[in-house]
C-alpha cells in the first residue's frame, strides 16, 4: 500500500485545495458555447455539421480520417451559429463550432449504450466515445489502451495523485463517482486483461483513500504517494507505485504498465453504461479573483466567463487566467476561452498570487536539479539552450523534461527555467541550427 | 476583459530570491562578527563597516560605467565585503582594506560578468592579492592596546597559532588567540555554519568533507587534527568561503571531490608550503578546478540511456 518505497525528488507547493469540501454544482446550460475541433492530441477533426443546422446532446460534429484523433461531440442542443477560427492555447489554429443553446438539453437519437463482444470493438467503442486522457496531456484514450505489446502489459495504474495546487476536480469525483470509478476499472481490466489495478493516490486525500479503501483486494490496490508535487507526473506514478522505470524513448506500455487518470475512467465508465459521450467535464473554478471558489460540473465549450460568473464573478482584477494549474497550467488571453476535454480546472489569479521577480543571473545554487524529479540540470540546459548548443542539450537530455515547472518554482533568480527547456527541445527538434 | 498577462508555466513561485539567500548568509555570519567586535576591539567593527559599504559601492559605480542596471540590491557585494573583512588582521590600514574590496568587486567578479560568472571566490581573490602584494602588514596578528585580544596575547607580534608551539585547545574554541578579524573563535564560526545549513543556504557536503578530509591529512601526516581544524582559517574557508555557490560544483558528488581537493591542498601548503595557512590558496586552486568537476559529475538523468561511446545517444 505504501508503494515500491523509493521517491523521486520534486518540490513541496502550498496545496492550495480550497475547494476540496465543495460538492460539485451543475452549470445552467450557457446560452451559447464554443466546441474547438482540436481537443486531442493528434489529428484536428472536420465539422460534420454547418451553420444553422440543429444539434443534439451526445450528437457527433466532428470527426476526422486520421489514426490519430478523436471525435468531439455537442455537449448541448441548439443551433450551430458558426463555424469559426479558433486559436488554442498552443497558438495553432483550428475550427470551432459554435452553438447557440435552445436550454433543452435534447439527448440524440446517437446516443445508445454501446453493444460490443471481444477487445476490438471495445477500442471502437473507446474511440466513439470521445475519450482523450483527462489529466492534462489529451492522449487519445483507444490508442493507449491498444498498445504493441498486450500480452506483457499486465498492471492498470489508476492516477489519483492530483498534484497539482488549487485543483479538486479528480478529489471530487472520486467521492461523488465511486461507484462509476470502480466499474470503470473492473471493465477496463477485464476487457484489455489486466492482472493489477494499482491507485495511486497523494496522502493529503485521506477522504478519498476512505472511500476507496473498502474495494482493495486481490486486484485493486491503493498506493499512498507522499504529497510532493510532482507524483502525478506519468513516470514518476509508475516509478513510485511499482519501481519501473520508463527510460528514454519508451512509453509506459513497454515496461507493462498502462496509466489511466480517474476522471478518463469515469467518462469512459459512462459512456459504456449510458451511451452518453464525453459532453460534459467536472472543474474546479477557484484563484484569488474569484469570488466564490467550486466545482461546477459544466458542457464542454463552456466559456470560462460563465464559468466565473456561475461562481460569483471576479472579486478582484484578475492578473492571469490559467487553464490548468499554476504548476503546469496554460496562461491564456482572455476569458472567453472554451472549456476544454482535458481541462480540469480554471483559475483566476490575482497579481499577487502569480507574482513573478524579473530574471536575474544563475547563482548556481544548485536549487533546480536537486528539485528536479529526473535529475536533469536545467541551469546547464538554460545556458546552453542560450548558445543554441544542440550538442550539449542532447548531452544533458533535456528531451526528458516533462515541463513540470518544479526548477522554475524554486529559482532564487527567478530564471524561465522551463521555457529554456522547452525552447531546448525545440532547438534539438530543429537540428540546433544556430 | 483585458491586460491579462500571458507567460509560460509555472505561475507560482516559492519566494525565494538571491537576496533574500545573501541577507541569510550575512545572519549567519553576524555571531563571528560580533565576536570579532568583542576581543579585537572597535576598530574591527570599522573594518567591517568598511568593507561592506566600499564593496556594494564598488560594484555601483561599475554598473553605472559600463550602463548597466545597478545589481547592489541583490547584497552579494555586501557578503563579498564582510567575508573579505573577515580575512583581514585588525592592524590592517584602511586603505589596504579598501583596495582589497576594489580587487575583490572589479577585477575579480565584475571583469568576468558580475554575479554568477567569476571563476573563484571574489573574496578569497582579495585576500590573496594583499597577501602578496602587502605580505607583511598581511600578516602583522599585532592587537591593539585596551582589548579583549591585549589581555590574552602579546601585543607586540602575536603569531597566528599555526605559527607557535603551545597552543590551548579551548583557547582556539573560544577565539582566545591571534589571527584574522574572523577566523579566530571556532564556536561561534560552527554556530554560523549550522545557521546556514538550517536555513537551507547551504548543504553541510562541502564543509564536512573539507574539514574531514584535513583532520584526515594532519593525521597521516603526523600532525594534531583537532589542532588543525580548530586553528587558522580553516573553518571561516569550509564554512562560508567554500561554499560559494558561483565557484564550487553544484552536484553532490562535485562537491564532495571539490571538498577533498580543498582539504588536501590546504594540508599539504601548512605542512610542507613556505605558507604557514594554505586555506585560501586551496579553495582557490579548486575554485578553478571546479568547471572540470562540474564536467566530470554531470548527472544521469531518470530514464536516460547511457550514451554510447562516441558521445551521441541515438
Amino acid at each position: 500500500m505504501q508503494g515500491f518505497g523509493k521517491h523521486l525528488s520534486g518540490v513541496k507547493v502550498p496545496h492550495n485545495k480550497h475547494t476540496s469540501g465543495c460538492v460539485t454544482e451543475e452549470l445552467p446550460v450557457p446560452a451559447r458555447v464554443v466546441i474547438p475541433m482540436a481537443q486531442s492530441i493528434g489529428a484536428s477533426c472536420t465539422p460534420l455539421v454547418k451553420k444553422g443546422d440543429t444539434v443534439k446532446v451526445g450528437q457527433k460534429i466532428g470527426d476526422s480520417e486520421a489514426f490519430f484523433s478523436v471525435p468531439v461531440h455537442s455537449s448541448v442542443s441548439g443551433t450551430v451559429a458558426s463555424i469559426d477560427d479558433f486559436v488554442t492555447a498552443f497558438g495553432t489554429v483550428c475550427q470551432a463550432v459554435v452553438i447557440d443553446t435552445d436550454g433543452e438539453q435534447t439527448v440524440s437519437e446517437e446516443v445508445r449504450i454501446p453493444e460490443y463482444e471481444g477487445k476490438e470493438m471495445f477500442l471502437r467503442e473507446v474511440r466513439n466515445s470521445g475519450l482523450v486522457g483527462l489529466g492534462g496531456a489529451a492522449f487519445p484514450t483507444f490508442i493507449k489502451l491498444n498498445p504493441k505489446n498486450p500480452d506483457e502489459v499486465d498492471t492498470l495504474i489508476i492516477n489519483a495523485a492530483e498534484c497539482e495546487p488549487y485543483i479538486t476536480s479528480d478529489l471530487r469525483a472520486m467521492l461523488e463517482d465511486t461507484e462509476l470509478l470502480i466499474a470503470g476499472i473492473r471493465r477496463i481490466a477485464e476487457e484489455l486483461d489486466f492482472k493489477k489495478v494499482i491507485i495511486g493516490i497523494e496522502d493529503n486525500k485521506p477522504e478519498a483513500v476512505e472511500v476507496l479503501k473498502p474495494y482493495c483486494g486481490d486486484q485493486i490496490s491503493l498506493c499512498i504517494l507522499p504529497s510532493k508535487y510532482p507524483k502525478g507526473g506519468e513516470k514518476v506514478l509508475i516509478y513510485e507505485a511499482t519501481g519501473k522505470v520508463v527510460a528514454e524513448g519508451q512509453l509506459p506500455a513497454d515496461v507493462g504498465v498502462i496509466v489511466m487518470n480517474v476522471t478518463s475512467v469515469i467518462a469512459l465508465e459512462t459512456y459504456f453504461e449510458t451511451g452518453m459521450p464525453l459532453v460534459g467535464k467536472r472543474v474546479t473554478v477557484d484563484g484569488g479573483a474569484v469570488a466564490e471558489p467550486k466545482n461546477v460540473r459544466a458542457p464542454i465549450g463552456t466559456r470560462y466567463s460563465d464559468l466565473i460568473a456561475f461562481c460569483g464573478g471576479y472579486k478582484e482584477k484578475p492578473a492571469k487566467i490559467l487553464q490548468g494549474g499554476p504548476m503546469m497550467g496554460i496562461a491564456v488571453p482572455d476569458d472567453s476561452q472554451p472549456l476544454l476535454k482535458n481541462n480540469n480546472a480554471v483559475l483566476a489569479l490575482t497579481a499577487k498570487e502569480c507574482e513573478a521577480p524579473e530574471p536575474s543571473p544563475c547563482i548556481r545554487c544548485g536549487r533546480c536539479l536537486r528539485a528536479c524529479p529526473f535529475g536533469l540540470m536545467p541551469a546547464a540546459i538554460d545556458r546552453a539552450a542560450r548558445n543554441r548548443d544542440a550538442d550539449q542539450l542532447r548531452k544533458l537530455k533535456v528531451n526528458l523534461c516533462m515541463e513540470c515547472g518544479c526548477c522554475s518554482y524554486v529559482c532564487p533568480a527567478s530564471r524561465p527555467l522551463v521555457q529554456q527547456n522547452k525552447l531546448g527541445k525545440q532547438i534539438l527538434k530543429n537540428g540546433g541550427g544556430k | 476583459m483585458e491586460n491579462l498577462v500571458v507567460t509560460s508555466s509555472p505561475h507560482t513561485r516559492s519566494g525565494e530570491t538571491t537576496r533574500k539567500i545573501m541577507m541569510k548568509v550575512l545572519i549567519a555570519l553576524l555571531p563571528a562578527g560580533a565576536f570579532s567586535v568583542y576581543f579585537f576591539g572597535m576598530r574591527a567593527l570599522y573594518l567591517i563597516l568598511i568593507c561592506a559599504i566600499c564593496s556594494p559601492l564598488f560594484e555601483m559605480l561599475w554598473c553605472w560605467l559600463i550602463k548597466r542596471p545597478d545589481s547592489t540590491g541583490d547584497l552579494s557585494a555586501v557578503v563579498t565585503g564582510v567575508l573579505l573583512a573577515y580575512n583581514l588582521p585588525v592592524s590592517i590600514p584602511i586603505w589596504e582594506a579598501v583596495v582589497g574590496c576594489l580587487f575583490a568587486i572589479i577585477v575579480i567578479k565584475e571583469f568576468f560578468g558580475g554575479l554568477g560568472q567569476n571563476f573563484i571566490n571574489p573574496a578569497i581573490g582579495g585576500r590573496v592579492f594583499l597577501l602578496i602584494s602587502f605580505a607583511t602588514r598581511m600578516t602583522d596578528w599585532s592587537v591593539f592596546e585596551g582589548t579583549k585580544a591585549a589581555g590574552y596575547l602579546d601585543a607586540v607580534s602575536s603569531a597566528t597559532p599555526l605559527r607557535s608551539d603551545t597552543v590551548d585547545f579551548y583557547d582556539l574554541l573560544l577565539g582566545r588567540t591571534g589571527g584574522s578579524l574572523g577566523e579566530t573563535c571556532s564556536l561561534v564560526l560552527i554556530a554560523g555554519g549550522i545557521l546556514l545549513v538550517a536555513m537551507k543556504v547551504i548543504s553541510p557536503v562541502i564543509p564536512l568533507t573539507y574539514i574531514g578530509t584535513a583532520a584526515a591529512v594532519a593525521w597521516l601526516c603526523g600532525e594534531n587534527p583537532v589542532f588543525h581544524i580548530f586553528a587558522g582559517g580553516l573553518l571561516l574557508g569550509a564554512i562560508f568561503m567554500a561554499t560559494d555557490y558561483v565557484t564550487s560544483p553544484t552536484t553532490n558528488k562535485g562537491k564532495f571531490i571539490y571538498a577533498v581537493g580543498c582539504g588536501v591542498i590546504t594540508m599539504l601548503i601548512r605542512i610542507y608550503g613556505s605558507y604557514p595557512e594554505g586555506v585560501s590558496f586551496a579553495i582557490l586552486l579548486m575554485n578553478i578546478a571546479t568547471p572540470l568537476i562540474d564536467r566530470a559529475t554531470m548527472m544521469r538523468p531518470f530514464g536516460a540511456l547511457v550514451p554510447a561511446k562516441g558521445g551521441d545517444a541515438k
